[in-house]
């Protein structure tokens, strides 16, 4: 079934085009693939605008889970519909998730020889470099630091230091960071 | 029955997984680990590593500690109920996202979430490097990786294939 085109985008995926395009997304990046998705969706196939891929990937950076997932099903959906919201989720993550479970094979055949173990654990130590690189960017991002930096180290005081359950350390600490948001943003 | 406990405790997870599974990493050690002794910490960490080497989303870690706690079935359950919750809720709502986009309340809870996700994925760095019982030279890695990486451009896997090398040679 065709319908007339009403978006301004040119292009209109089937399921396998979906379940395709998502599968290379899926494979074509280390540590994140949002940015891969990005220049698929609007440079490579043209699928949507910038506009278009800005608007829709608010919602999926507003809900919380894996934002290229959320973007997957949101795209799937867009085309395709209920159908298209499964596939294009399923393509992104059937090939990396093949790859992980094959690695996790080996893990479990080799994974406890000494040169095995040293490599994870040269890879963890640049891993978890990698990790405070992302948090000092991210960091360096927020504006309005003396307000919202002190919400970061409570963050990191309750769940790093005290290991509290972080479902009630995350309600908590939305209803103080976010209210005082809400308070700044009236004052404007 | 250890899959279900498991895709139950990883979907509530979903919901305040701000950051993405990334920012999980703390509270995924905290209830695998120390809660429920599904896994050790070496494991753990090799499991990060192996999910930082691997192609593919974030969200892969999740998969990988699924895998060990409970096999096939497991590495499914914990992918599905991280994923699931939140797939459901955006199809329900993108067409509802412009008429709720922009508004006070929607700003402040995007401003409110990110200092949070800063402290969580700082605290999951911190982490690794605890269940690691990184050594001196272990840190220095940690560091040049930091520099590094604030400073140039790399492909990640650049990082990768220095750390698994020096890993290999027996140096961190």
């Amino acid at each position: 079934m065709s319908e007339p085109q009403t978006t301004p985008s040119k292009k209109r995926p089937d399921l396998r085009a979906l379940f395709l395009a998502f599968s290379s997304v899926g494979l074509s990046g280390f540590g994140g693939v949002l940015p891969f998705a990005r220049r698929m969706l609007v440079e490579e196939r043209q699928w949507m605008t910038a506009e278009e891929f800005n608007a829709q990937l608010g919602l999926c950076q507003f809900l919380p889970g894996p934002n290229v997932v959320n973007l997957a099903v949101v795209v799937g959906k867009r085309y395709q519909g209920a159908l298209g919201a499964i596939v294009a989720p399923v393509g992104l993550l059937a090939g990396p998730l093949a790859i992980v479970l094959l690695l996790a094979l080996l893990y479990d055949a080799y994974g406890s020889l000494p040169v095995a173990q040293g490599m994870l654990r040269g890879i963890a130590a640049v891993g978890s470099g990698l990790l405070f690189a992302m948090a000092w960017r991210m960091g360096a991002a927020i504006k309005d630091k003396p307000w919202f930096l002190p919400f970061t180290a409570l963050v990191v005081i309750a769940i790093a230091g005290l290991r509290w359950p972080m479902p009630w350390v995350m309600v908590a600490g939305l209803a103080l960071s976010g209210g005082v948001a809400f308070w700044r943003l009236g004052k404007k | 029955m250890i899959v279900l406990q498991l895709f139950l405790e990883f979907a509530l997870l979903s919901f305040v997984a701000f950051g993405g599974a990334t920012a999980l990493l703390p509270e995924m050690h905290r209830v695998v680990v120390e809660n429920h002794h599904w896994l050790d910490d070496t494991t753990f960490t090799h499991l990060y590593a192996i999910a930082q080497a691997a192609p593919g989303p974030n969200v892969l870690v999740v998969t990988l500690i699924g895998w060990k706690v409970a096999g096939l079935a497991g590495a499914l359950a914990a992918t599905i109920a991280m994923c699931l919750p939140m797939s459901v809720l955006i199809y329900l709502l993108i067409d509802r996202w412009e008429s709720f986009a922009g508004k006070r309340w929607q700003k402040a809870i995007s401003i409110g979430v990110s200092p949070l996700a800063v402290g969580l994925i700082f605290s999951g760095a911190t982490l690794i490097a605890q269940a690691a019982q990184f050594g001196w030279a272990a840190w220095l890695l940690v560091a040049a990786t930091v520099a590094a990486n604030l400073r140039f451009k790399l492909h990640p896997l650049w990082y990768i294939g220095v750390g698994a090398l020096l890993g290999l040679l027996g140096l961190v």
